[in-house]
């Protein structure tokens, strides 16, 4: 009876938004503003109908309704509360109700803010937004319903929406469970983020086909959507870094980041976005690339949803279950009719594109952008080949194959590098014009201190090659963006007088997007030595041991202690646990335990690792298998991980940088119209 | 009676010799090929042997998970069957091949045509970086007539910013 009212809800909502779409259309076409105005408000209107949908979605996972198909796949009765709620995104029809209430919570967002300077981008906001808005709950009302119920009829037990003639409720007596995979504390915050991340970017598109349609194509769109795609980067960011730390911590592999499809999935949009990032910068200050900024917010989209795609239809297992996934085809059929119209539409407007001033040099700030936005189209490429590979082998060749870590690997970590040592140039770079003498004299400084720190690295750490151009490249980053803040910081305190901590504070403050950004810069190095130390370094072994006996791998030595079984059954857990001594050069550092946990009712192993974490190196071990008879023997397999600890320091800064850029600036709004005259007159504000 | 016990000795010298000179080839051999007679005779091969194998191997079923860390049962059976193939004193090529040849290249880390998977981005980067290059050329064209003007007075900063900067810093100076 409740499972048909969420279902009676998200139908109302889907005919909502599609109302919405319609009106605003019809409104913007007969010139109606009460039309418009109505859309609006119904765009209003989705979101507290998705978050009742929602609501009654939770209800019915945290009171064990396993008669519904969605709660009986994704909780059992062991599960804890917490674990009840977030599993509302453990599974395909959840998650797509999620995607779309937090895509809804955006659009109110944006409907709420004032329109008044806008108005004409209003309608098409809210016809884009509303529309793949529309499309999602679709999913869920036509395909994936999280609110079908068992029936038990003749042919057997089965997910109805409506109750068959012949048909009885059937009510399992247990549900089958959340992947073990997925009860983890990472898993409250990892999708959420991830999907925040996603839905955002549809903020910035639906302003970019807004000043396409309107024909308003100046850089408005941009300005207004700058804070919004910057938060999308934010949390497309985070839940990045968050699944690669909870990969870390659960899939007990020893790493943090496998090139799995799905990954590469969620990576993608962000390399477009990232790109787009730098390149709006272009536009806004040199009203050039206007094209080209168009079709990176439309790819972000498109990879957005290819995302949500790739990981929700089960294509990427196979094209057979491509054909079998009744969403395939319609998420491959919506992505190419967004793309199709997009497309179209820049070209319709390809005249009123056209760049206001002209490229003067190739070191020119706005050059090096375009540097760093081929980059990062080229890892796109071999992400995107080496995803669709594997499909096109087996449609072409039917031979399958996989495209595993060492392609990737290969292919980008020379572009990889590029974008690093472009991230220590560009800073120093001018726009309109640089040349290699003025460039010269701001990097020869930092350059050389980068080289002495690579010398002094070559013979106390390593004699690597790839390793030592890889922390040059860091360091010359770091040196260079400490060395630019500096000189800014210095200008301050000798004009206003300020004392040096005061002076960087202001600086920030005043230029909050330029050096958010360098702090970005610097904590993106700060990873990038992490991601260095665990792909150049990473050691290994395993083995079998007795109780009492000893492995080493580097300078550890791991004594086997002893194990012990036990079940835990309220939640359902066997845990087998082992603990080991641990040494470094003889000096006792303290016990590890790494567990394997059995999960009853999803009859999973988890391999949890047991972890000691300094800023030098991780130890990481795994309980591989033990044998229960006479429980003498285990095999572990243990890692050191070296400097894997700055990455998750690197993305504690990232966040931060990120937070700097994106505070909403008091005078923000005022700033085109009042501060133009001022600016000469004042110091800082110049440069943003 | 003396001619055949002479005649003895001879073949036992003859034999002597011929045993000698197996004896050199076979140490020779083993000089030659050490890895095959060491794992012909060599204890059971170690984990780790075991995983440097399966680390480059992912199974059909667990996908994008490598072998030597797969918690399956089919894994480890998998790796159960390297370390028994190790034994036999198989190569590493020898156990790939196996494998492929019982489930597919799919079992490989990377397609087992390289050419194929590397030139499709290889070609497109190339090709991306021509338009930008074209583009560049495109863009600077029309400047180039007045450069030396451009040279003169478009000093490093046109950025109001960095001009601001550099201005602060020289005052300082």
């Amino acid at each position: 009876m409740i499972a048909n009212f969420g279902f009676g809800v998200l139908l109302i909502t889907f005919f909502v938004a599609l109302y919405s779409v319609f009106a605003a259309i019809y409104g913007e076409r007969r010139q109606l503003p009460s039309m418009v105005e109505s859309a609006r408000r119904a765009m209003l209107l989705t979101w507290p109908l998705l978050t009742l949908a929602s609501l009654v979605l939770i209800y019915l996972l945290v009171n064990n309704h396993y008669e519904v198909q969605f709660v009986y796949e994704v909780t059992s009765r062991s599960m804890p509360m917490y674990l009840k709620i977030t599993a509302w995104w453990g599974g395909q029809a959840g998650s797509l109700l999620f995607w779309s209430w937090l895509m809804a919570a955006f659009t109110s967002l944006v409907t709420l803010r004032k329109w008044d300077r806008d108005r004409e981008f209003l309608p098409w906001v809210i016809v884009v937004a509303c529309a793949t808005m529309a499309f999602f709950i679709g999913m869920n009302v036509f395909f994936e319903n999280p609110f079908a119920q068992l029936y038990q009829t003749f042919q057997g037990v089965s997910a109805y929406t409506l109750k068959p003639a012949d048909g009885i409720l059937f009510t399992p007596e247990d549900g089958r469970g959340l992947n073990p995979l997925l009860r983890h504390p990472g898993m409250i915050i990892h999708p959420p983020m991830l999907y925040l991340g996603f839905v955002a970017y549809v903020i910035p598109y639906a302003f970019a086909m807004a000043a396409l349609i309107t024909g308003r194509t100046d850089d408005r769109w941009i300005r207004l959507t700058r804070r919004w795609s910057l938060w999308a980067w934010l949390f497309l960011s985070f839940g990045l870094v968050l699944g690669g730390r909870w990969a870390y911590d659960v899939l007990g592999w020893g790493g943090y980041w496998g090139w799995d499809p799905v990954e590469i999935a969620a990576f993608m949009p962000w390399l477009t976005g990232t790109a787009f990032l730098h390149s709006v910068m272009i536009q806004e200050k040199r009203g050039m690339l206007k094209h080209w900024n168009m079709l990176l917010i439309i790819l972000t989209y498109a990879l957005v949803i290819f995302g949500t795609f790739l990981t929700r239809s089960g294509v990427l297992s196979s094209v057979h279950s491509f054909a079998q996934s009744a969403i395939g085809p319609l998420f491959f059929a919506f992505i190419g009719f967004t793309l199709i119209t997009s497309v179209a539409l820049i070209i319709y407007r390809w005249s009123s594109l056209k760049s206001e001033t002209e490229m003067t040099s190739v070191l020119s700030r706005e050059a090096l952008f375009l540097f760093n936005n081929l980059l990062f189209m080229s890892i796109l490429v071999v992400c995107f080949w080496g995803v669709i590979f594997p499909l096109i082998s087996e449609l072409f060749t039917g031979q399958k194959v996989t495209v595993g870590p060492p392609f990737y690997e290969r292919a980008t970590s020379p572009l990889f590098g590029g974008l690093m040592l472009l991230m220590g140039i560009a800073p120093l770079s001018a726009w309109g014009h640089s040349t290699v003498k003025t460039l010269g004299r701001a990097l020869w400084k930092p350059a050389i201190a980068a080289l002495l720190i690579t010398v002094v690295l070559f013979f106390t750490y390593t004699q690597r090659v790839g390793a030592l151009i890889g922390f040059f490249l860091v360091a010359f980053v770091i040196l260079v963006t400490i060395y630019e803040y500096w000189r800014g910081a210095y200008a301050r305190q000798r004009s206003q007088g300020e004392n040096v901590l005061t002076a960087f504070w202001n600086l920030t403050g005043r230029n909050r997007r330029r050096y958010g950004g360098y702090i970005i810069h610097i904590s993106m190095m700060l990873m990038a030595i992490g991601i260095l130390g665990i792909e150049m370094f990473q050691m290994e072994t395993q083995g079998t041991l007795q109780q009492g006996q000893t492995i080493s791998l580097g300078n550890y030595e791991l004594t086997y202690r002893e194990v012990a079984q036990w079940d835990d059954l309220p939640s359902g857990v066997n845990y087998r646990r082992a603990v080991l001594d641990v040494h470094e050069d003889g000096e006792y550092l303290g016990q590890l335990a790494p567990r394997i946990d059995y999960y009853y009712d999803s009859q999973q192993n988890m391999t949890i690792p047991g972890q000691r974490s300094t800023m030098r190196d991780d130890l990481y071990v795994l309980l591989v298998d033990w044998e229960p008879v006479g429980a003498s023997g285990a095999t572990f397999k243990i890692y050191i991980n070296p400097l894997v600890n700055w990455l998750w320091l690197g993305s504690f800064l990232f966040l931060a940088g990120v937070v700097i850029a994106a505070w909403p600036e008091k005078e923000a709004e005022r700033v085109p119209v009042k501060a133009r005259v001022r600016v000469p007159q004042k110091q800082t504000s110049a440069a943003d | 009676m003396n001619k055949p016990r002479r005649l003895q000795i001879t073949n036992y010298r003859a034999a002597s010799h011929w045993g000698k000179l197996l004896l050199a080839l076979l140490t020779a051999f083993a000089f030659i090929f050490p890895i095959q007679t060491a794992l012909a005779q060599g204890p059971t091969p170690t984990d780790d042997e075991v995983n440097r194998i399966a680390k480059q191997l992912y199974c059909p079923v667990c996908e994008s998970t490598p072998l030597d860390v797969c918690p399956t049962e089919a894994c480890r059976q998998w790796r159960d069957l390297i370390r028994t193939m190790l034994a036999e004193g198989k190569s590493e090529e020898e156990i790939q091949q196996y494998f492929v040849a019982q489930y597919g290249a799919r079992v490989l880390a990377e397609p087992p045509n390289r050419l194929a998977t590397y030139l499709v981005p290889a070609v497109a980067i190339l090709l991306g970086a021509f338009l930008l290059f074209r583009g560049f050329q495109m863009w600077m064209k029309p400047v180039t007539a007045d450069e030396d003007e451009t040279e003169q007075t478009a000093k490093p900063a046109q950025d109001p910013y960095v001009a601001r900067l550099e201005e602060e810093l020289k005052k300082q100076k």
